[in-house]
């Protein structure tokens, strides 16, 4: 009679646990379900946002010139070139560097000299009154972007020497991604700073003058060209024995 | 009965802890991307003598590093033999770059950091891998393991995705906008002062490298040296980018990256690690003997 009860009470333990297990993967298959369903709702939500980032940007003050724009270089893909492109800018410098980012983005001449992944799109811009730009741009600038530190270098310095070269009254650059400030770009460059857009020595041909803030820096690179240095914020002066900041390889020939 | 009801609570309670972990699960599939943190290693007991990084347990504010300048930091002062501090980045779930053909970045820079411990061990020199497999520890983490030494050197390893395949570059942060070069606010609003440091002789942990700026250039300048005499097509100079993991850690400190998963084979990648880890302990040695006047073996 003992071993009987034994026994019972055994199988109903084993057909509790096996109702439990049952009802766990069917909990199990249901999460998996749900997560996948948010995921596509993320997905679809920032679709629908980058619709309307993604219409052309237009204002009546749109002139066309030539544009320098910063993408691949057409024989190796380890440096930028700038290439000159007819676009109609505004003379609004937040809206101007917004056109330019879109450009960027979808008018890259050749897909294999693409620096910013075809599903990124720029979500908003602000510039403010000292020359920080503050960019927000969707997730899949962080997630489409190739890993590596020369695809995340190349990828900021597009942006960077893009608008160097176009607004003047641009003097730094704040990378966010969907609002947030993030640790790195895709693992690797660093997002918590701001990039320096130093100014070239010479405007583009055509390019009208924009209004800037009074003071200009000294330009403090030779030939023109942008170096993108990160700076701290805010900025703290160099400790002892650290060398004042050197002029590296020109940003258009080695990034 | 009373075995009957223990019985039944112990299931409820395996229940529980089974939906738990579906909800944990769960989550870490609704968050896709990010470095995965394995639970912190136990940090080394720091030295003493050497300056003391405080890694804020909240915003206090960046501030000015403090702490002796480089050339009276424990670096050149202390007669300790120096640590190689070799960083395989990536691992665990984070492969970092990998290609249609199944190659991952993770496994190869750990490849190159096991043979290029060999090569520094050659040279007299001490070294440790911030991760010995696949694992993927946090930046901090790896930090901590330079930063708890008094004469650490970081060495981080990359693979890209991108770049003409067979070449290698050096890297290091770039240096400190001068101050005037700080854009001037264009609202009356008095121009930006740094806040003094709170803790004086302490440096703030998110501005570590700060004080070896240079020194860490110049390091990335023997190794690029080394890497264009064995990498044909690599850059003659090294390249000053913002990288994360080099921020916060308190010595010379590079970053290494080679050119590039997309090879057609694993092979090729395989080939250039060995004349790598050469061309990385010629320059730590180079480095050592030019900036601290100490060959690397007669510490020992």
């Amino acid at each position: 009679m003992k071993m009987t009860f034994g026994w019972r009470r055994w199988l109903v333990a084993a057909s509790i646990l096996a109702v439990l297990v049952v009802i766990g993967i069917f909990m199990f298959f249901g999460l998996r379900q749900r997560v996948s369903r948010l995921g596509q709702e993320e997905r679809n939500a920032e679709q629908s946002e980058r619709a309307v980032p993604r219409a052309a940007i237009t204002t009546p003050t749109d002139q066309t010139i030539q544009a320098h724009m910063f993408w691949l270089s057409a024989t190796t893909h380890d440096t930028l070139e700038p290439v000159d492109i007819e676009l109609p800018l505004s003379a609004d410098p937040a809206i101007r560097a917004k056109q330019l980012i879109q450009a960027l983005i979808t008018q890259v001449p050749d897909p294999a000299r693409r620096t910013l992944p075809a599903d990124a799109s720029l979500l908003q811009l602000y510039l403010m009154p000292d020359g920080t730009a503050v960019a927000d741009f969707s997730d899949a600038l962080a997630t489409e972007t190739p890993s590596g530190i020369l695809s995340e270098q190349l990828a900021v310095n597009s942006i960077v020497n893009t608008l160097a070269a176009n607004v003047a009254s641009i003097r730094r650059l704040k990378i966010l991604i969907h609002g947030q400030e993030t640790q790195t770009l895709a693992g690797h460059v660093d997002l918590t700073g701001f990039f320096t857009v130093s100014a070239p020595l010479s405007a583009p041909a055509g390019l009208p003058i924009l209004p800037t803030n009074p003071t200009r820096l000294p330009p403090t690179t030779p030939g023109g060209v942008t170096i993108l240095k990160h700076e701290s914020a805010p900025p703290t002066p160099p400790a002892s024995g650290v060398s004042a900041p050197k002029p590296a390889q020109p940003a258009p020939k080695n990034r | 009965m009373l075995n009957r009801s223990r019985l039944v609570a112990i299931l409820i309670a395996a229940l529980c802890a089974f939906g738990a972990s579906l909800d944990a699960v769960s989550v870490s599939r609704a968050q896709p991307g990010g470095q995965q943190s394995q639970p912190p290693q136990a940090p080394a007991p720091r030295a003493t003598g050497a300056a003391p990084i405080v890694k804020p347990q909240s915003q206090l504010g960046p501030f000015s590093p403090a702490g002796p300048p480089p050339s009276q930091s424990p670096f050149f002062t202390e007669n300790v033999p120096p640590l190689i501090v070799l960083d395989p980045a990536h691992g665990g779930t984070d492969s970092g770059a990998h290609s249609s053909s199944g190659i991952n970045e993770s496994d190869i820079v750990l490849e190159y950091a096991r043979l290029m411990r060999v090569a520094l061990e050659a040279e007299g020199l001490r070294v440790i891998l911030t991760r010995e497999g696949d694992q993927n520890p946090s930046f901090d983490d790896r930090a901590a393991l330079a930063n708890a030494s008094r004469r650490a050197i970081f060495v981080s390893l990359h693979v890209s995705t991108t770049g003409t395949p067979g070449t290698v570059r050096a890297y290091s942060l770039p240096a400190l906008p001068a101050p005037q070069s700080f854009p001037v606010p264009a609202l009356n609003l008095p121009p930006p002062v740094a806040q003094p440091n709170p803790h004086p002789g302490l440096r703030d942990w998110n501005h570590a490298q700060e004080p070896y700026l240079d020194l860490s250039r110049k390091l990335a300048e023997l190794v690029q040296v080394q890497l264009s005499q064995r990498f044909r097509g690599s850059p003659d100079t090294p390249t000053a980018v913002a990288i994360r993991q080099l921020r916060t850690i308190a010595a010379p400190a590079i970053a290494v990256e080679v050119s590039s998963v997309s090879v057609p084979n694993r092979g090729q990648l395989e080939d250039m690690s060995s004349p790598l880890a050469q061309a990385v302990a010629k320059a730590v040695a180079d480095f050592l003997s030019a900036y601290t006047g100490a060959s690397p073996g007669a510490s020992q």
